[in-house]
């Protein structure tokens, strides 16, 4: 029986996947590469074809792509029916409907949930609306505040340090534009790589002449008498003046036309099994929808299985060709989603690279060159344990870390290495911040815990 | 010509950045930034450049000038299809 509902719908069943990004397209290449022939439809709010995003806060802003030319290429045809330009409002999970925002609705007998993030808007609405106070997130935010650099601002203030808030900076100043850089925590990147990468990260931006203001708070974004922003006030009392704000304070996740049908869909996104088969609100799984990309929340085994929100590019990749694999098989032969959490960045004519889960470490060993020369590889340990690496300008080094948190290797690491440097002999505090406090930055969420263990509260040890 | 790398897997090598320095660059030491739209003179550069990736983490489509193509020599992360 069931045999034949899987033959049918690899034959000529219907699959519906909502978000037609980075995610969606490759789930679709991957369900015709396996031999799907059914029908498939991608369903996407923006008006375009899915494009890449990274390119948008780096080439892009430095003039050297176009901002309407980042289209993803396909790996193969995929032949499908494209929704474009048309929101998903709701979702019937026992019709097996998806509402959309003209008032169609489709029907699916599989479907993929793939509609990411969204950009954190600034809080207050008026302020928000002001001329010249831009957010990044998709073609048409990059477009615009390409333009506004191009046209010469007098200062621009980025508020929030994350890898996004960050590589703004940079191009704003390889332009050769003034640029304030406003942090609620004591350094940038501090969410997503600790304090002790932070304060490199903060050296790189003095040294390249960005006015870095660390534990101070925006309190209010300051308009002129025709609705252009002329002012940003920090919590330390100063004013700065700027022409362009850019808002970089995280996202938001994409399951608002989620509210209301049964699946455990929220602000932490849509969790899901090792499959990505989503779970309901009663954390009880699904059978025939699924998730990937930067929306789904789903358990680690090399992380003690903790619920992991990754907004990385290579996870949305490969979240989505396991999904899509998993849609069209049998159980025996699905595959749960293993991927080694892994990103770049580039900033400062630094190439940032990190493998696993740096958040989970309390100590950090450098392990090969150093802190001081911007050239180095970081381990993360957490409890004995290998979990994360980071290299600045030393990617070469990473697949070998990689390996070594695949195999659970101790901390602090007990091999010999090549160059290892003094301040490499003992562990120090990562020191990331404390969990319960508000941050914008971690681009790595920990939450939760699998549903085999017993303990219901799971909150990292910090100090 | 549409391309992508998969800059978690570029190890910075620059074969491509001397292969086809007009859609390739390197900025600094290692990091690798290009043009996601290549220009059509520039396909046979872009077909040597994504041949000769070390770590196959480009990916290329329209090379073959059919337009609906690709080249990829590689899988992606996760491997098997
Ligand atoms: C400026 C920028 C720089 C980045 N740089 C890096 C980097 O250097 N390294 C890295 O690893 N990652 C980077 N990322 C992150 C990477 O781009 C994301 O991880 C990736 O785009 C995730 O793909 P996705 O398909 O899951 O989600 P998304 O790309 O967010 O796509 C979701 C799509 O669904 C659509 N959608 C949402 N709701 C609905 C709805 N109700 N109905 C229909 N459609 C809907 C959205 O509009 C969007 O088009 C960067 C992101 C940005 C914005
Ligand atoms: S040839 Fe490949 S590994 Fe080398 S820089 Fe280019 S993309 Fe990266």
């Amino acid at each position: 029986m069931v045999a034949d509902y899987l033959e049918r719908l690899r034959r000529e069943g219907r699959i519906v996947i909502v978000g037609a990004s980075l995610a969606g397209l490759r789930a679709a290449e991957t369900l015709r590469a396996e031999g799907f022939a059914g029908s498939l439809t991608l369903i996407g709010d923006e008006p375009y074809e899915p494009y890449d995003r990274p390119p948008l806060s780096k080439a892009v802003l430095l003039g050297r792509a176009s901002a309407r030319h980042t289209e993803l290429p396909h790996r193969r045809e995929i032949d499908a029916k494209w929704r474009l330009g048309v929101a998903a409002t709701g979702l019937d999970l026992t019709a097996k409907r998806v509402r959309l925002a003209d008032g169609d609705e489709v029907e699916y007998d599989r479907l993929l949930i793939a509609t990411g993030v969204r950009a954190r808007p600034w809080p207050k609405e008026e302020e928000a609306r002001l001329d010249g106070v831009c957010v990044l997130r998709t073609r048409d935010d990059a477009a615009r505040l390409y333009q506004r650099l191009r046209s010469g601002p007098r200062r621009v203030v980025v508020i929030g340090a994350g890898f996004a808030g960050s590589e703004v900076a940079s191009a704003c100043r390889e332009k050769g534009i003034p640029v304030t850089v406003a942090e609620r925590a004591g350094a940038p990147l501090v969410g997503a790589l600790g304090g002790a990468i932070g304060a490199v990260a903060a050296d790189l931006q003095l040294e390249n002449g960005v006015d870095l203001r660390t534990r101070v708070t925006v309190t209010a974004l300051e308009g002129d008498a025709i609705g252009r922003v002329r002012a940003v006030h920090l919590s330390d009392e100063s004013v700065v003046e700027a022409d362009v704000v850019v808002v970089s304070l995280g996202s938001q996740r994409n399951t608002e036309w989620l509210t209301g049908s049964g699946l455990g869909a929220g602000p932490r996104g849509v969790a899901c099994d090792a499959g990505c088969r989503a779970f309901d609100f009663r954390g009880i799984v699904t059978d025939d929808v699924f998730v990937a990309g930067d929306v789904a929340r789903s358990p680690h085994a090399l992380f003690g299985y903790q619920f992991l929100s990754l907004e990385h590019w290579g996870n949305a990749v490969a979240q989505a060709e396991t999904a899509a694999h998993n849609m069209i098989c049998h159980g025996a032969d699905r595959r749960p989603h293993l991927w080694m959490p892994a990103f770049w960045s580039s900033q400062f004519g630094v190439n940032i690279k990190s493998v696993g889960v740096p958040p989970m470490g309390e100590q950090l060993m450098i392990t090969q060159g150093s802190l001081a020369e911007r050239r180095f590889v970081g381990v993360y340990g957490h409890q004995g344990r290998t979990v994360a690496a980071v290299t600045f300008d030393n990617a070469r080094w990473l697949e070998f870390y990689q390996r070594q948190i695949e195999q659970g290797a101790p901390f602090p690491v007990e091999f010999p290495t090549v160059d290892r440097r003094p301040e490499g002999r003992q562990p120090v505090p990562a020191d990331f911040p404390d969990p319960s406090l508000p941050t914008h930055g971690p681009t790595v969420t920990l939450s939760g815990y699998s549903p085999a263990d017993r303990q219901l509260v799971f909150t990292p040890a910090r100090h | 010509m549409r391309l992508v790398v998969d800059l978690n897997k570029c190890q910075g090598y620059a074969q491509c950045a001397f292969l086809a320095p007009d859609v390739f660059a390197l900025h600094g030491e290692e990091a690798l930034l290009y043009d996601p739209r290549a220009a059509e003179e520039q396909r046979e550069r872009l077909a040597r450049a994504v041949a000769a990736c070390p770590v196959q983490a480009i990916t290329a489509d329209g090379l073959d000038g059919a337009g609906g193509a690709t080249a990829e020599a590689g899988q992606g992360e996760s491997g098997g299809r």
